[in-house]
């Protein structure tokens, strides 16, 4: 039901909102699977649609297309785009993978660049942002902050990128007390307010004090908030909703990349690029360090310049896996490969993963 | 021990409440015979209106009052289409479903990303300060007992007075009814008006107590449930009120389950809450009698008075 529904939202909703109309311009289009009013995923990369607009709106015409189906309707979302003469076109979701190098492969004049995935062509680029980084310091505060040592930790689905995240912010976490520990829930959903609140209610209900999210909406900060616990928030900066509750927000930036690849087009120097930028990149941003004492908040600043010099990485091997088995070089941080197919807990942390 | 207990009791009265009120107000619609499938838009709607109304104001009662408006002005639509210009109920009941979504995104969007305005929780000195019973029973928001009073209140008039009679008969046989003077359009677009209310009712619970905020497609999929629950209930009110607290309760123990780091899956927790109301379904129905007396026999059947 629900997915013919979202596909029937794009008949309904999918006109491609155009900004000022001008043929010598050149025409930047991004696709989202959100809407952009979600506060969220898709509102963040919104943002940085917006920035380009502002940067180089003289030369440059924007538009966008939201709330598209990840599946065979996305690839006649992207193919709309390539006809109404889009040079350079932003695919947001991992769904819209194939797709986009479908329609790639048929409009070869165009500039494609897909956001988290894997599969590049001579007119795709992919680009993603290390989350990850900013979760290992958002362990080390929630360890340095918590008065029962148990954090919350509200999920969406088991797929590398959220791994990843969690494993990250445990040993974050371990490195201040190695016998901090995390309860984990799946509400199976990016994107359910309601859930993530019920889903914060039970963790705060269970000892947890500070909620982590791996989910788009501000719900459970809000319940931390209400109950009085602390929290952290989720690509905006969500501190307006849980002004005593927030203690920082793990933020996407996405300006200045999209600001780069689109004058990158005008200037004829585009490529097919493989971008996976961090904190050094400004692409992950830590909003600012709230509601603890400034002990805490110069370990994390420190831990910031740490990952941003490059001379710290959050997954420096060897790394314990649950079942006591080691991965990567003692020293070395475990490959790019290795990152984005983590399908496995490290030790300490007393839950299954679902496959 | 009670404390934990206490959280996931007052957890599952906050999941419960939407779906209870946006059913309730369905239940009585079709009872009348008149099936609208666009509950979840009517309550996106009324979330959106809620929220606004309660913001400009700074008072949530506002926005409760307006959650309401909304959604019986967004049911009045579709009465006008189904009942006056006798349009297909099905086809027309999806569409307010998408109107109401899309038209939710556009009336929100100054309002994404601004903290809303909470409905507070009752609170009685002495009262609700006793152990577990009291938050429970008199720590509420007035949402929360309003429910229960509509489920009460439309039990009475559907099965002890007349007008009872007449909305039951109208949804039963309408050519009877139409036959004894009643007025079928008339009764239906009071009804419909009703379910419209109760929807934007459903959905102002969620903007104004569930999460105080406003983002787009945060109703989630709540109105389908609703719709499923009237069915769950054979069109009987107390039964959607076990019907919404046991999908409630599910949902919520399948979180509390996980948090306890028992190793079942997550997939399977979440799809709990469906597979057994849909096993609780097929047990009700074995009792075909009572399926059939209670079903409206004219669902989703259009009519037009002989001239």
């Amino acid at each position: 039901m629900k997915k013919w529904m979202a596909m029937a939202a794009v008949l309904a909703l999918g006109v491609p909102a155009t900004a000022a109309q001008a043929a010598d311009k050149l025409k930047a289009c991004w696709v989202y699977v959100g809407p952009v009013g979600d506060f969220g995923y898709s509102y963040q990369h919104d943002v940085g649609r917006k920035a380009v607009d502002k940067a180089l709106g003289d030369k440059v015409e924007t538009v966008f297309l939201e709330n598209v189906a990840e599946g065979p309707d996305a690839e006649r979302a992207i193919e709309r785009l390539a006809r109404e003469g889009c040079k350079i076109i932003f695919t947001t979701s991992f769904g819209f993978m194939d797709p986009t190098i479908k329609v790639a492969a048929k409009y070869p004049d165009i500039k494609f660049e897909h956001a988290t995935g894997y599969k590049k062509a001579d007119n795709v680029g992919i680009y993603n942002a290390r989350f990850y980084e900013g979760r290992y310091v958002m362990g080390q505060i929630a360890a340095k902050m918590s008065k029962t040592g148990t954090a919350g930790y509200i999920v969406s689905f088991p797929i590398p990128e959220v791994v990843m995240g969690i494993n990250s912010f445990m040993l974050g976490a371990q490195s201040v007390n190695p016998d901090f520990k995390v309860k984990i829930v799946w509400v199976n959903s990016w994107y359910d307010p309601g859930k993530e609140a019920d889903a914060a209610k039970v963790l705060l209900g269970q000892g947890a004090d500070i909620l982590v999210q791996h989910t788009d909406s501000t719900a459970p900060l809000q319940e931390a908030e209400k109950a009085g616990k602390l929290g952290f928030g989720q690509s905006s900066d969500m501190i307006k909703f849980a002004p005593k509750a927030q203690l920082t927000s793990n933020t996407d930036d996405w300006d200045p990349y999209y600001i780069a690849r689109v004058q990158a087009v005008l200037d004829g120097t585009w490529k097919p690029d493989d971008t996976w930028g961090g904190m050094k990149d400004g692409m992950v941003v830590l909003s600012p360090f709230t509601n603890m004492p400034d002990d805490v908040k110069k370990m994390a600043e420190d831990t910031v310049a740490k990952i941003k010099s490059g001379e710290f990485h959050p997954f420096t091997g060897p790394i314990t896996k649950q079942d006591g088995t080691t991965v990567g070089e003692a020293g070395k941080p475990l490959p790019d490969g290795e990152l984005l197919g983590m399908n496995y807990y490290i030790k300490g942390i007393d839950d299954k993963l679902p496959q | 021990m009670n404390d934990q207990l206490l959280s996931v009791i007052l957890t599952i009265i906050t999941a419960s409440t939407p779906l209870l009120l946006a059913a309730i107000g369905e239940l009585v619609v079709e009872r009348s015979g008149v099936l609208n499938l666009g509950v979840e838009g009517m309550m996106a709607v009324g979330a959106v209106s809620g929220f606004g109304a309660a913001l400009m104001t700074g008072n949530p009662y506002v926005g409760v009052f307006a959650a309401l408006a909304a959604g019986a002005v967004l049911s009045l639509l579709f009465g006008f289409l189904t009942l006056t210009m006798v349009s297909n109920q099905v086809a027309t009941g999806l569409a307010l479903t998408l109107l109401g979504l899309g038209a939710a995104g556009l009336m929100g969007e100054s309002f994404v990303g601004q903290p809303g305005i909470h409905l507070e929780r009752l609170h009685i000195p002495g009262l609700s300060e006793v152990p577990l019973i009291g938050p429970i029973l008199f720590g509420q928001d007035f949402l929360v007992y309003l429910s229960l009073i509509i489920v009460a209140a439309v039990s009475y008039v559907l099965f002890r007075t007349k007008a009872g009679l007449i909305i039951r008969a109208v949804g039963d046989s309408q050519q009877s009814a139409h036959a004894l003077g009643y007025s079928v359009v008339g009764v239906r677009y009071l009804c419909v008006m009703f379910g419209g209310a109760c929807s934007g009712l459903a959905g102002g619970y969620l903007s104004l107590a569930y999460t105080p905020q406003w983002v787009e497609n945060m109703t989630a999929g709540r109105g389908w449930i609703a719709l499923a629950l009237v069915v769950f209930s054979s069109w009987l009110p107390w039964r959607i009120v076990a019907g919404a607290y046991l999908f409630g309760t599910i949902t919520v123990m399948g979180f509390s389950l996980q948090a306890y780091g028992i190793g079942i899956p997550s997939q399977l927790l979440s799809a709990l809450p469906y597979i057994v109301t849909i096993l609780v379904l097929v047990v009700i129905s074995g009792n075909r009698a009572l399926m059939r007396a209670n079903t409206p026999a004219c669902l989703g059947q259009p009519f037009v008075p002989d001239r």
